[in-house]
């Protein structure tokens, strides 16, 4: 690993001025990431700016009203002790307490997490499935993004030169609502999804009123599969219309061969887990 | 069984390096930090198989920060020969060109230079900046592709040794052997079942968590001091001094604490470049390999392909088994294949046998022993062609191994006779333990099926010479000093051993392991031989203490003879516990000093069993391990809890190797899981607690029937997983691992 300098901003302001005076720079969050990247001399950056103290982006702000806000910087072990968020939107609260082990849950955001835009990201499905919008502070003042929209290739996401992620919304649930994260891995713990499938369903008067069915590690970012949601839209929760969303997200699947499974067997599953994802969130109708 | 009663060996007393181990003050290797130690790093071979062109150190030497460059130019010219130096007889360029390479890489990973610096940071800069000039190879990765006609060679110098006589032709198989025992064919004409299968087994990896790692400091009065990880602290004394053409008394070697090994810290890698870098900056030099490095560069256990045929009457009774064992080496010859050839029908006694083996260079890591290596590669052939056998005959599997289960007399195809074994123990015990006959339960869910499977494990250990010095001291205390790197427990179940013959309690004992110069010459800890034969050597400087101490009191008491048993020496009305006797030894004589060396013999082998429950998951392929017991024959359990330990360890790893680990190469021969992260080994969630059930079936010639432990388990749990997903699937699995992919492909087929 290359020496590098540290910074700890204590404001949106003096955030947006170091990353603009050093365009090179890294943000850090929890450092789950990006210090293994440093060390294994995968990346490297004169300067890392230490995100967590600035008081925006380590908040969690829950608003009856409106919904939730999660600071970027906020680390899982946090979020899997808000009772608010425990109540409002277990499946996050679950997806929190699944990414690495406790030790690295202790500083892992979701942020991070969404910003290092790896396919694999266990809680990018999720968020998806949970309509999450990013909101981005830069030189251009704050803008708002999707979770679906947000990555665009491996380790690339939509971030331009001195923006960087303030925190992550969630509206409310509808009444009928429930989402679920469900990853495949060889292991039991401490391993990379070799699929993974957020999913959510409102189901009301009997219908699934909407849907959002979202995959990872099967494309070259977290894949919204909108198609395979809609179709489920208006239908009763039958195993018929789950086989047929589960169908529609493995036909959107691309994925690749490589050392953590074969492409046909990431395909496979696509089907299989999408299937026990839904029949998850309708069977807790 | 067992039958003697002691008063200390068979109780659990805790380990001398507990306290040290728990709070962290124990010092491993990477803990030394000798003043002005440099940081050394190691260039490695990004190519699988290549020709060096040229190395141009010029920038590496002259960054301000670098303090030596060293590449294999920088060994001593000396003329090739064979050398043993633990692993057998081997060339030295062999062992040299391993170290650093010459001419050629044969694997990526392979070390090609060295250098040291002020900082691990600079160290690996600079490394960086060494402009090799390779000429890339095509490259062969697996035993069949090696031994095809026109395959790349890895050594235009290595010809095939067949049936023990040298051939001219050049070929990557070092040796061809052959094994035969009665007629085989005849044998398969009178059975009325034949099953013949073939299989493949990954490249694995020991898995040990503590990175390869010395300190080499070549001093001014020209000694060459080295602290180091090691299994075998005498070996890399001998391995260094060989490399720089030293005499052995030039070189000390100081044996750290160790964070596992399992066979793969037998070999020497980073001691003698350490060394050379030490001698070229003035300065103690310190090498620790990445994780990365020890997955790339140090060595893996083979890879295999395997066919075995085994032919049985319709009562059971097994007539005629034959197997084809080719087995990756690596980049250099010494497959392990000789061993697996040992172990691959040892448990039975089978009249007619033809064992071939094959020791074939690949470019992969030259390959390390692993816990019984070879033995479990060639116990998943085996044992899943019984388990079918045991399907078409309608037996059960635990009486038809029962029917044929080797025992004493029984002759293997290596022409050994077996003593007395517990091989026929292991297998009753495992019929009548309550999980063989428990129900297995309801699967968890709807596409989830269970099964069971069982398996046995022979591993017939290493005797070796151990050294042992015990000082005892005026209150009573025993200092023993002895020489084997304690990886499992050893030092506290080699001080119970003397203590038992002192009448002392473990906690009596001060066991220490101490350096080449402090020692008598000590064999590796390797072979599960370390507890039989430095227990033994420790039984017997014991017997030399009491001795002593026997003549200290007849001149205290003024009598001829002198009587001890139960710690007590007595003569008439004489009586003095030995602690009493050990604060007036002053009184009449020089300190008692108790001494041994012994080279051990008989190291007796032991037998392991497997049952384990499985639920796999038919949508995915997924196997979970519901439930596992491990039964093996100790001979003795010294200290049952650290053998239960091996028992469990082994078990585990045998699971990891059975289910998901693997050396995933790319086509070009790179490594594409090289870290702890995708090479995937069991957690703690993967594993269930592994139920023990240790058979005590005495080895004759050890003083207290010690039989080794260390390695056995490991072989039949990959052949159990296999036999109990075939008993809830129904399909057979013939390639390790038995990953979800491959299992739900099994599925889908079968």
């Amino acid at each position: 690993m290359r020496s590098f300098d540290y910074a700890a901003p204590v404001s949106l302001a003096e955030a947006l001025a170091l990353l603009a005076a050093h365009p090179t720079a890294r943000v850090l969050a929890g450092g789950t990431d990006l210090l293994v990247q440093l060390k294994s001399g995968r990346r490297e950056t004169p300067l890392v700016v230490d995100l967590k103290k600035i008081p925006e982006l380590k908040a969690i702000t829950f608003d009856a009203a409106e919904g939730l806000t999660i600071g970027a910087t906020v680390p899982c072990c946090q979020l899997t002790a808000h009772a608010d968020l425990r109540r409002v939107y277990p499946s996050l609260a679950e997806v929190a307490g699944l990414i690495g082990g406790t030790a690295v849950q202790g500083r892992a955001s979701l942020g991070g997490n969404l910003c290092n835009a790896a396919p694999s990201a266990d809680s990018v499905p999720l968020m998806i499935a949970l309509s999450a919008q990013a909101r981005v502070a830069g030189p251009q003042g704050l803008r708002t993004v999707a979770v679906e929209d947000f990555c665009v290739a491996p380790g690339k996401s939509i971030l331009g030169p001195g923006e960087f992620l303030v925190s992550i919304f969630f509206p409310l649930p509808a009444p009928g609502f429930h989402a679920h994260y469900l990853r495949f891995i060889p292991r039991n713990e401490m391993d990379i999804a070799v699929v993974g499938v957020g999913v959510s369903t409102t189901v009301q008067d009997g219908k699934i009123a909407a849907a959002r069915i979202a995959l990872a590690s099967v494309a070259p970012t977290p894949l919204f599969v909108k198609a395979a949601g809609d179709s489920l839209v208006g239908q009763a929760p039958t195993s018929e219309a789950i086989a047929g969303a589960a169908t529609l997200a493995q036909a959107a699947a691309k994925p690749i061969s490589d050392m953590r499974a074969p492409a046909d067997y990431r395909r496979h599953l696509c089907d299989v887990l999408t299937r026990r994802a839904l029949t998850a969130t309708l069977g807790a109708q | 069984m067992s039958t003697t009663t002691y008063h200390l060996i068979g109780t659990r007393p805790p380990r001398h390096d507990g306290a040290d181990k728990v709070t962290g003050r124990a010092l491993y290797g990477a803990d030394l930090k000798l003043a002005g130690t440099l940081h050394g790093a190691i260039l490695r071979s990004p190519h699988a198989h290549a020709r060096i062109v040229s190395i141009d150190t010029k920038a590496a030497s002259q960054h301000p920060a670098c303090r030596a460059v060293v590449t294999a130019e920088d060994f001593p010219e000396t003329p090739d020969r064979i050398v043993d130096l633990g692993e057998g007889d081997t060339p030295l360029s062999y062992i040299r060109g391993n170290m650093l390479a010459r001419r050629k890489t044969l694997y990526q990973g392979h070390a090609v230079a060295a250098v040291a610096a002020t900082s691990p940071q600079a160290a690996a800069e600079i490394a960086a900046l060494i402009q090799v000039v390779y000429e890339p190879l095509p490259c062969v990765l697996t035993a069949p592709a090696a031994m095809a006609k026109g395959a790349p060679l890895l050594h235009g110098d290595l010809r095939c040794t067949e049936f023990g006589q040298p051939t001219t032709e050049a070929s990557n198989v070092a040796d061809h052997f052959r094994q035969v025992m009665g007629d085989s064919e005849k044998g398969f004409a009178e059975a009325d079942v034949i099953v013949e299968r073939e299989f493949t087994t990954s490249t694995v990896h020991q898995g040990y968590i503590e990175p390869h790692t010395a300190t080499a400091l070549w001093n001014n009065d020209g000694r060459l001091l080295i602290w180091c990880s090691t299994q075998g602290s005498f070996v890399v004394r001998d391995t260094v001094a060989c490399m720089l053409d030293l005499p052995v008394s030039r070189v000390r070697v100081t044996p750290m604490e160790i964070g596992g090994g399992f066979g793969g810290k037998v070999p020497v890698y980073v001691e003698p470049v350490a060394a050379l870098l030490s001698k070229k900056s003035g300065q103690p030099v310190k090498i620790t390999m990445t994780r990365r490095e020890v997955l790339e560069g140090s060595g893996p256990t083979p890879g295999s392909f395997i066919r075995v045929k085994i032919g049985a009457k319709q009562d059971g009774t097994l007539v005629a088994a034959q197997a084809y064992l080719a087995y990756e080496a690596g980049a250099y010859p010494g497959a392990m294949v000789a061993p697996a050839a040992t172990c691959v029908f040892a448990a039975y006694d089978i009249a007619n046998q033809t064992i071939d083996g094959y020791d074939v260079v690949v470019n992969k890591p030259s390959t390390a022993p692993y816990r019984a290596p070879g033995a479990t590669n060639a116990a998943f052939a085996t044992e899943t062609v019984l388990d079918e056998i045991a399907e078409k005959l309608k037996l059960d599997p635990l009486a038809l191994r029962l029917k044929n289960a080797s025992k004493e007399g029984t002759r293997r195809a290596d022409g050994a006779k077996f003593r007395r074994i517990g091989c026929v123990e292991v297998l009753e015990t495992m019929k009548a333990h309550p999980h063989y006959t428990a129900p297995l339960g309801e699967p968890s869910h709807a596409e989830a099926k269970r099964g069971r499977g069982v398996a046995v494990g022979f591993w017939m250990n290493a005797g070796l010479p151990s050294s042992c010095t015990l000082n005892v001291h005026a209150d009573g205390s025993v200092g023993l000093i002895e020489g084997s790197t304690d990886i499992g427990g050893s030092r506290t179940s080699i001080a119970m051993m003397a203590a038992e013959v002192l009448g002392l309690q473990a906690d009596d004992m001060r066991p220490s392991v101490v350096d080449t110069d402090t020692i008598g010459y000590t064999g590796v800890t390797g072979g599960s031989r370390t507890t039989f034969a430095t227990g033994w050597a420790a039984y017997e400087a014991a017997q030399d203490v009491v001795k002593q101490m026997k003549e200290r009191a007849a001149k205290l008491w003024k009598v001829d003879e002198v009587h001890f048993a139960d710690g007590v020496f007595s003569a008439g009305e004489h009586r003095l516990s030995f602690k009493e006797l050990a604060a007036r030894v002053g009184e009449v004589g020089a300190p008692v000093v108790g001494r041994a060396s012994i080279n051990a013999k008989g190291p007796g082998g032991s037998f392991a069993g497997a049952i384990v429950d499985v639920e796999v998951d038919v949508e995915t392929g997924k196997t979970s391990i519901l439930r596992f017991t491990c039964v093996q024959d100790a001979g003795k359990a010294i200290h049952p809890s650290y053998v239960e330990g091996q028992m469990q360890g082994g078990s585990v790893q045998g699971i990891g190797w059975a289910l998901n680990e693997e050396y995933f190469m790319s086509p070009e021969g790179r490594m594409m899981n090289a870290s702890f992260l995708d090479y995937r080994m069991p957690t703690a969630l993967d594993v269930p607690m592994i139920d023990t059930a240790i058979v005590e079936v005495p080895n004759p010639v050890h003083p207290y029937g010690v039989r080794g432990v260390g390695e056995a388990n490991i072989v039949s749990p990959p052949a159990a997983i296999a036999n109990a997903i075939h008993a809830a699937t129904g399909c057979r699995m013939r390639h390790l691992p038995m990953n979800p992919p491959s299992v739900l492909a099994a599925i889908q087929q079968c």
